[in-house]
């Protein structure tokens, strides 16, 4: 009899009681979103190849062999001893590709991990307390946007002598302005909300309300910005090695590997298409990742 | 209006300034300048007679007062590598420097604009998913990797384009677009968003209404608004491309400021150094500083912010 009265199932106030859980809801768009599936499948790979790298590389990275000098890929008509062919020092392209996984992974992980502790302090403290605060840190972002990144990141990193320590660091502390940009204004809107309001009646302290209210609000924000930054600081330290200014030989990092490719580019064109091409593959990777990352925790902002 | 350009034009010159001082900073931690100068052979006379002569021995607050009076004045002392003012040498490289940047922000607004029209006008067709693809791509491009592949496509297997140099409008062609494509993403996203947004707002259905041509609506009053914040994102853009022609600049070997920047950070010519960042910094602030004041003359709602 019940039956009977019950609504057709498109209404949406069913939809509501018995429809999906949020979790579902979650999983659905997740797995519905091709983008971040690719992008986090690939990243996922690549994190794979580069912790295990010693097992999978076939050679030593750094081994230099004089009779193996340049020799061409498979698919080029190489044999299989060097699937992707040796470089001009008879290394193998293959393993030190492997190798700069590890490099670019790196850089992209501890840079954007230094930026973003820098920003989002900067970030949420002008958001949060707003007045003078707010003035000066919008205006050290104004400061930080005036300096081109390439060239005092070169300069310094030649200053001081490339090493991967070096451009991490240097990545790590110029990369902050996004962060701070993205935090302030979520903190700006969060910080507004009634829930927000009511931890100040309890009593909440100020640090307790920044870390277990605002924080867990503006999280997602923060999670599609580290995305973007990690592919920043990955590409810029590609530049950096590919000017001759940033990871040093024998190094493999594959902006390194292009540099060094470049003179024989005309012959051999493979030798700078190939980490080109990885190093392609993992930014459009973190970039489309953080895409979907945002598009699935923040539907409404989608348009 | 004049209060709101007197504000930025106070906050402009004071985060010119503090650029200025930070470039200053940190080249002048960058180790002994007189001994870079001397050369390896040198005695340590010479580099005391050096370090005297150039006044390296100064505070460095005194030293960075002198260099930034002398830089107000236009001197921007001597390169150490060129023996020449650096200011002379700035005016000659930052031609070609200019020359480019405005090649490559003009051909990534008559790129990106049209396409993020024809994008807006077709929501969800096959042009504003190629559209989108795009944009995802190009973000994601290494530029001094496309460069290079553009040489290998067209200077070294078809031969149609010059590999490097400056000599005639053929050698710019790949490096406006190398420069170029990096700002097409952000601009024709924001044009899509624009028009989007003005094609369903209440005027736009009021022209078509009054039987307006289809041409007309788009051009006339959808595009025309949808435009604003397009060309202070390429003021911003602007600035950012002329830092972006290092790279450019030293895969084409244009001999403008970004070679110049790259050639003296290798060869530690700290006085070209310094210049060089102060000079790209100010062209960042003075577009920025543009694209605020455009913004604000106009949409009148800027103004109060």
């Amino acid at each position: 009899m019940v039956m009977t009265t019950l609504p057709p199932t498109d209404d949406p106030l069913l939809e509501e009681i018995v429809g999906p859980t949020p979790g579902q809801r979650l999983r659905t768009r997740v797995f519905g979103h091709m983008g971040l599936i690719f992008g986090a499948g690939v990243l996922l790979i690549l994190l794979v190849i580069a912790v295990f790298a010693p097992w999978l590389a076939p050679h030593d990275p750094y081994a230099q062999s004089l009779m193996d000098r340049m020799q061409p890929p498979v698919f080029l008509g190489g044999d299989w001893d060097h699937p992707l062919g040796t470089d001009h020092l008879g290394r193998d392209y293959l393993s030190r590709l492997i190798y700069g996984a590890r490099v670019s992974l790196m850089i992209g992980v501890i840079a954007a991990t230094i930026s973003g502790i820098i920003g989002t302090a900067m970030g949420v403290a002008a958001g949060y307390f707003e007045g003078r605060v707010d003035a000066v840190v919008t205006f050290l972002i104004n400061v930080r946007l005036a300096m081109p990144v390439v060239l005092v990141a070169l300069a310094v990193v030649a200053v001081l002598g490339g090493s991967l320590q070096v451009v991490i660091v240097v990545l790590g502390l110029l990369l902050w302005d996004r962060f701070a940009v993205v935090m302030r204004a979520s903190t700006l809107q969060v910080r507004r909300r009634d829930y927000v309001t009511a931890a100040r009646a309890i009593g909440a302290s100020t640090p307790r309300i920044i870390w277990s209210e605002i924080m867990p609000n503006i999280a997602n924000n923060l999670i599609v910005v580290v995305t973007l930054e990690m592919a920043h600081a990955i590409l810029l330290e590609a530049v950096l090695s590919f000017l001759g200014l940033g990871v040093q030989p024998p190094t493999p990092s594959w902006g390194l590997m292009v540099s060094e490719g470049k003179n024989m580019m005309l012959f051999e064109p493979w030798l700078v298409m190939i980490p080109g091409a990885v190093l392609f593959v993992l930014v459009l990777a973190i970039n489309l990742m953080g895409d979907g990352l945002r598009d699935v925790t923040a539907p409404e902002d989608r348009s | 209006m004049l209060q709101f350009i007197l504000k930025r034009l106070g906050l402009a010159l004071l985060v010119a300034l503090t650029v200025s001082f930070i470039s200053f900073i940190l080249l002048f931690l960058s180790g002994d300048p007189a001994s870079a100068l001397a050369g390896e052979s040198a005695t340590d006379q010479d580099v005391a007679a050096i370090r005297e002569l150039y006044g390296f021995d100064r505070p460095m607050l005194v030293q960075y007062a002198s260099w930034l009076f002398d830089a107000l004045r236009g001197d921007f002392g001597e390169s150490y590598y060129f023996r020449l003012p650096v200011a002379s040498l700035l005016a000659e490289r930052l031609q070609v420097t200019m020359l480019l940047g405005l090649c490559g922000i003009s051909f990534a607004l008559l790129t990106a604009v049209p396409l993020g029209v024809v994008a807006a006008i077709r929501p969800n067709s096959m042009i504003d998913r190629f559209a989108l693809f795009l944009s995802v791509a190009g973000q994601a491009l290494p530029s001094f990797w496309f460069g290079l592949i553009l040489i290998v496509a067209f200077s070294i297997k078809l031969q149609w384009l010059p590999a490097s140099g400056t000599a005639t409008w053929k050698h710019f062609i790949m490096p406006t677009i190398v420069l170029g494509y990096y700002a097409m993403p952000a601009i024709m996203r924001l044009t899509r968003g624009g028009m989007l947004e003005v094609l369903s707002s209440d005027y736009i259905r009021t022209a078509r209404a009054k039987g307006a041509s289809e041409g007309r609506v788009m051009f006339k009053h959808a595009l025309r608004n949808a435009i604003i914040p397009v060309v202070s994102l390429a003021a911003v853009q602007m600035g950012f491309m002329l830092g972006g022609s290092i790279v450019v600049e030293s895969i084409f070997a244009l001999h403008g400021a970004g070679y110049l920047a790259w050639e003296s950070i290798a060869r530690n010519d700290l006085p070209t150094v310094q210049a060089l960042i102060l000079v790209f910094s100010m062209f960042y602030i003075v577009f920025t500083f543009l694209a605020d004041v455009l913004n604000a003359w106009l949409d009148p709602r800027m103004r109060a912010g």
